[in-house]
């Protein structure tokens, strides 16, 4: 009888263990990413960029370049890096707070000018690393340690959908949204990533694929019920699909005749 | 090559070029908003990038960006923009990379105005940013020394893997004078950086970072830092010594466009029988200790002229240890040679300090 090696680290994964707590879905995200770019034969081409947040440690997990950005600031650096070299595949890994709150200027003028980057946005809903504050993805009632009565929306507003708001703009772009609380979800959410980053080989477009994300901790629930409740409750008002796609038509719009200089 | 008449800020974004950077991201600013304008232009037409950035916080970090990946990359902006930059600044610093950035002062605090000003002296030399860093200062004083001051920065970034700042006030950015520029640096016979990110292909992976959650790790970084500082000091001094002669009535101390000021008045109190002269420091970060000590012991009184309530007096003082008259306009206010003169004449007979 011979051995065979079905299953394996991913070689984008450095062999170690990582400080995310247990049943959080940051190792599922990784792992997707991971082998992506083994199998997109990426790794040696790749530069990710980290977070600030709970993937602020990302590049020691990462087998390939890596930089660690400013709070929200990573779609700017990765920017600076694909325009200075554009044959690179440039990636950041993003979480709610660092993409949606104090990185929303970036993360919009990244896409709107169409940097050819591919965009990670874990979307759980809370601060992790600062223990579990209030998002803005946060749920309408949801509680946490900053609206401990609740998230009330007529202080905080709704909570925002990143996917859904890039999808409005007018540059074409690859926008997503996948899960990853069962198996089926998981092999769909890694289908977008491939896609996102086969569209950044071809020069193609700008990409951010959101993924709806767990954290058991700050939850305050167990993995499994943290599973659970991310079906039941966030995506209701997360839902999953393409929003964007760059084979989407492009809104009509006439060429102005400039009176002045050319 | 000939030269040729340029406004300042024309010739410091024309300079980036003869130096062999091909990438730019900014944001406009009055008054330096000729940089990136003259930049969207002539880095495309050189196979470069111009990028116009959303705000000074996004321009900042897209040169962390270009930085890390071992490519030259320039930025320019103005106070406030300079103020928002400041974040980024210190990533930068803390990670080691180069990069040059002008700073064209306008007036502040706050929105201020758009006119002169020298109020950035203490931001850009006091780290400018958190933490505990220093960044390069070179303050030129005509459009000739912006343009050789601008090449030099990005070497220096290179040399010591930091941040150069080239400060001039909006007198600098805005005037026009001659310029004749260096020879164009060929972007190929750029040095190789080993730490950039490229692609992990056939090494190990490489890592920028400022973030040390272990303390004797951070202090271990804080002091590499220092002994960079150091070295910057013991090697990056420069200044410019005028009519400076033993038993001087008064010594003055005045950097960028003021020092040029003042030396019109300092020769028409020369002629008049005063004996004045100046050192002008041209790096503010490190500042020429030395060299304004050795000056100030040669005079009987010491004045500061700025555009400002009174910064690099400070360093003055630390240089040498005595007492230093000031005289300072501001809100974008510069004053005249006579008006200069006055407050010089003022010092000396003892009638102000």
């Amino acid at each position: 009888m011979t051995v065979q090696t079905i299953f394996s680290r991913p070689d984008s994964l450095r062999e170690c263990s990582t400080h995310y707590c247990p049943g959080c879905t940051h190792g599922i995200s990784h792992r997707l990413v991971a082998e992506t770019l083994d199998e997109l034969n990426l790794r040696e081409r790749a530069i990710g960029v980290a977070p600030v947040g709970c993937s602020v440690l990302a590049y020691k997990y990462f087998n390939c370049d890596f930089a660690e950005a400013a709070h929200g600031r990573a779609p700017a650096m990765a920017t600076g890096m694909k325009r200075c070299k554009p044959d690179n595949i440039v990636f950041t890994y993003q979480g709610d707070g660092d993409l949606a709150s104090i990185g929303m200027a970036e993360i919009i003028h990244s896409a709107n000018r169409g940097e050819k980057i591919t965009v990670i946005f874990i979307n759980n809903a809370i601060y992790g690393m600062t223990g579990g504050q209030m998002a803005p993805t946060t749920l309408p009632g949801q509680v946490t340690s900053t609206c401990p009565f609740g998230r009330d929306v007529n202080q905080a507003g709704y909570p925002i959908r990143v996917a859904e708001l890039l999808s409005t703009l007018a540059t074409p772009s690859f926008i997503a949204r996948g899960r990853l609380d069962n198996p089926m979800g998981v092999a769909s959410a890694k289908k977008l990533i491939r896609q996102a980053f086969q569209y950044q080989v071809e020069g193609r477009c700008f990409s951010l694929i959101e993924l709806v994300s767990t954290c058991p901790t700050n939850w305050g629930i167990s993995p499994q019920k943290a599973l659970d409740w991310s079906r039941t409750d966030m995506l209701p008002f997360f839902k999953t699909g393409v929003f964007k796609s760059p084979d989407d038509d492009l809104p009509a719009f006439k060429s102005p005749e400039f009176a002045g200089v050319k | 090559m000939a030269r040729v008449l340029m406004k300042g800020n024309e010739a410091i974004a024309e300079a980036s070029i003869r130096a062999g950077c091909r990438h730019f991201f900014g944001y406009p600013i009055t008054p330096q908003s000729e940089i990136p304008e003259y930049l969207a232009k002539r880095y495309v037409e050189c196979g470069g990038t111009y990028v116009q950035a959303e705000s000074e916080v996004a321009a900042s970090n897209m040169i962390y960006g270009a930085a890390s990946t071992g490519t030259r990359v320039f930025t320019s902006s103005s106070s406030p923009g300079i103020s928002l930059m400041s974040e980024a600044i210190s990533y930068i610093a803390a990670s080691e990379l180069p990069v040059v950035l002008v700073n064209i002062v306008r007036a502040g605090p706050g929105l201020g105005g758009i006119l002169p000003s020298q109020g950035d002296y203490w931001q850009a030399t006091r780290g400018m940013g958190h933490g505990d860093f220093r960044i390069l200062a070179l303050a030129p004083s005509s459009v000739q020394e912006a343009a050789d001051l601008v090449v030099e920065a990005f070497d220096l970034a290179d040399k010591y893997t930091n941040p150069v700042m080239v400060i001039g006030d909006g007198i600098i950015g805005q005037m026009m004078e001659p310029v004749e520029f260096k020879a164009e640096r060929d972007p190929s016979t750029l040095p190789k950086h080993e730490w950039a990110l490229t692609g992990a292909r056939n090494r190990e992976p490489n890592i920028v970072t400022s973030l040390y959650l272990d303390p004797h790790e951070l202090e271990a970084m804080n002091q590499r830092l220092y002994v960079k500082y150091q070295q910057m000091e013991r090697e990056e001094k420069r200044w410019e010594d005028y009519k400076i002669k033993d038993g001087m009535q008064l010594c003055v101390f005045a950097w960028g466009t003021v020092a040029r000021i003042c030396k019109t008045a300092i020769d028409e109190l020369n002629n008049e029988g005063y004996t004045i002269g100046l050192v002008r420091p041209i790096s503010l970060y490190p500042f020429p200790m030395e060299a304004v000590k050795a000056a100030a012991d040669k005079a009987e009184k010491l004045m500061s002229v700025e555009l400002s309530t009174g910064q690099m007096i400070d360093d003055v003082k630390l240089a040498t240890g005595r007492d230093c008259a000031f005289y300072g306009r501001q809100g974008g206010i510069v004053p005249g040679p006579d008006e200069v003169k006055k407050e010089m004449v003022k010092v000396i007979e003892g009638e102000r300090s």
